[in-house]
């Protein structure tokens, strides 16, 4: 059982060493990670994914436990550590989507009862309901993206699980992430979207293929997450109107200021 | 001197994937050389070239290209050892099922396209079965579930290989490829033999007969029904 992923610094692309000693992340943790392109993110995460030892071209560290991990655990494949999903992924499997989850739960030696229970879950993060019997190929972005959020929490065994870029992907991401953290994944989520970023507890920001710093979610940020987040559902509910084919009634009040509150709410 | 032989179907995404990984084998200051085989067109050597490492071309035309590669590998080796090369890196054209270039002391790896379905690694054969590391590119288009489908299926067919994620386009797993490329392999070509015969079909389509009825054709032959016979003198 991984309880924790340790990342020991290493170099920037120049070669000097990172500012910091060690970073701990623990299960169930969800974790941001920003910087611009090219300043290392996905360096980042592959180090994880590779279970580094000094070994790459970061020279970081990574420990699971607190113990620096065995060999079969780097280089079994079976044992992969991280888990991912972007909105770049389609399924394209041409079968429905009952027998893919059964097909996916037999490959991880899971009981298949568990793919009711998948869908059940997806269909909390999706406002199109999905049925086990409708074909992958023919399911919506949305639809897309809320079995895979739904099937790497409950069949994929990786317990890291990384979000790369989810922003446009039509579901309900803090209901996504919360979904996650709560089945004791670490989350690691790469992202430039306000709400995904403010929504952890802190975010390790890249630079030059280093780690420049961990910034620890600030209170004010917090609240300011709340509010996106209140938004972001009524968007949501703006969004399923308008895919309805109904007239979209709704009034937006604002008096101006991020500490107190907005009003914009959908009436149905 | 390395020899790497990557091999996979057309498109599958071996040059992308060693394009990144040559960049980290170049850090390591590694001197390299490539060999690339197609069958009637690429512009892989250029792409090889742009990046400063020698590259022979050799077009199969008109001979099966795995049998080409075969063939014409003590050549591409001649060609590494004049460029005083401590790894020669062998790009196959897109290889049919049937054919794995392998040899016994050279490191084998598979590019294999995730997007190709879940069956692919159940079609492909030896190239697949025989590789020591296989590397799974275009998992970035598909889903989660898909890549521990095909990953689980490729484990099937090869069960002792090492598998990279890997991606063309972003370089992913090219940092953990070099380090295989590097592990030193003790090839020597005197006495280097392949890990899977060829297959051995010897027709007389081979030789350039066009007609399709089947009492124009001798040779090794197989017909719909698995019945395999030698017709011919
Ligand atoms: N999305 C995605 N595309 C990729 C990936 N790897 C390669 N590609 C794309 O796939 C196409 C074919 O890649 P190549 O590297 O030329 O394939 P190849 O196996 O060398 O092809 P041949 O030498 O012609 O047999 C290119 O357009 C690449 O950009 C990947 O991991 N993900
Ligand atoms: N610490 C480092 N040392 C050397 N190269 C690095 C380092 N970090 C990142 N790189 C390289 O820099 C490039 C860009 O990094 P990448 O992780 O893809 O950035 P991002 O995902 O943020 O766009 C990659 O080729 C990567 O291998
Ligand atoms: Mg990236
Ligand atoms: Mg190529």
């Amino acid at each position: 059982m991984v309880q924790s992923i340790s990342i020991l610094a290493g170099q920037n692309k120049d070669g000097n060493p990172e500012h910091f000693k060690r970073i701990d992340i623990l299960r169930g943790e969800i974790v941001g990670v920003v910087g611009p392109t090219g300043s290392g993110k996905s360096a980042l995460v592959e180090d994880i994914e590779q279970l580094a030892q000094s070994d790459t071209p970061t020279h970081r560290k990574i420990l699971i436990n607190n113990m620096i991990p065995e060999q079969d655990m780097r280089f079994n494949p079976k044992k992969k550590l991280v888990a991912q999903l972007s909105q770049n992924m389609n399924f394209i499997a041409d079968m429905s989507v009952e027998e893919f989850l059964l097909l996916h739960s037999r490959c991880r030696n899971k009981n298949p009862n568990l793919i009711e229970k998948v869908i059940q879950h997806a269909n909390m993060l999706t406002g199109e309901p999905i049925k086990k019997e409708m074909n992958l190929t023919v399911l919506s972005g949305g639809q897309s993206r809320s079995l895979m959020v739904a099937d790497v929490a409950f069949i994929s065994d990786s317990p890291v699980v990384l979000i790369d870029e989810i922003e446009n992907a039509g579901i309900k991401k803090h209901e996504a992430l919360q979904l996650l953290s709560g089945y004791g994944k670490i989350v690691l989520v790469v992202t430039h979207d306000p709400l995904l970023a403010l929504l952890t507890r802190r975010r390790i920001i890249m630079e030059n293929g280093g780690i420049k710093k961990i910034f620890d979610t600030t209170g004010e940020e917090r609240l300011l997450c709340d509010m996106l987040y209140r938004i972001d559902k009524e968007l949501f509910k703006v969004r399923e109107m308008v895919r309805q084919g109904e007239e979209v009634s709704a009034c937006f009040k604002w008096d101006g200021s991020y500490s107190n509150h907005v009003d914009f709410v959908v009436q149905n | 001197m390395n020899v790497v032989i990557v091999a996979g179907t057309p498109g599958a995404g071996k040059t992308a994937v060693l394009l990144h990984t040559l960049r980290h084998l170049l850090e390591q200051q590694k001197l390299i050389s490539i060999a690339k085989v197609d069958c009637l067109y690429t512009d892989d050597h250029i792409r090889f070239q742009k990046i400063g490492i020698p590259t022979l071309l050799g077009l199969s035309k008109d001979m099966c290209p795995d049998h080409f590669t075969i063939f014409n590998l003590s050549e591409m080796v001649e060609f590494a050892q004049k460029n005083n090369s401590d790894m020669l890196i062998v790009e196959t054209a897109g290889l049919c099922h049937r054919c794995a270039p392998y040899t016994t002391n050279s490191l084998g790896v598979c590019v294999i396209d995730a997007t190709s379905g879940p069956n692919t690694p159940l079609k492909v054969g030896p190239f697949l079965s025989t590789a020591n590391v296989v590397a799974i590119t275009k998992g970035d288009i598909i889903s989660q579930a898909e890549r521990e489908i095909f990953r689980e299926r490729i484990l099937e067919m090869n069960p002792g290989c090492r598998i990279i994620e890997a991606n063309g386009l972003t370089g992913k797993g090219a940092a953990e490829l070099a380090n295989y490329f590097s592990e030193s392999s003790g090839f020597d070509c005197e006495t280097e033999e392949l890990r899977h015969n060829a297959p051995f079909s010897i027709c007389t389509l081979c030789v350039g007969e066009t007609r399709i009825l089947k009492n124009y054709h001798r040779g090794v032959l197989r017909h719909m029904d698995g019945i395999h016979e030698y017709t011919g003198e």
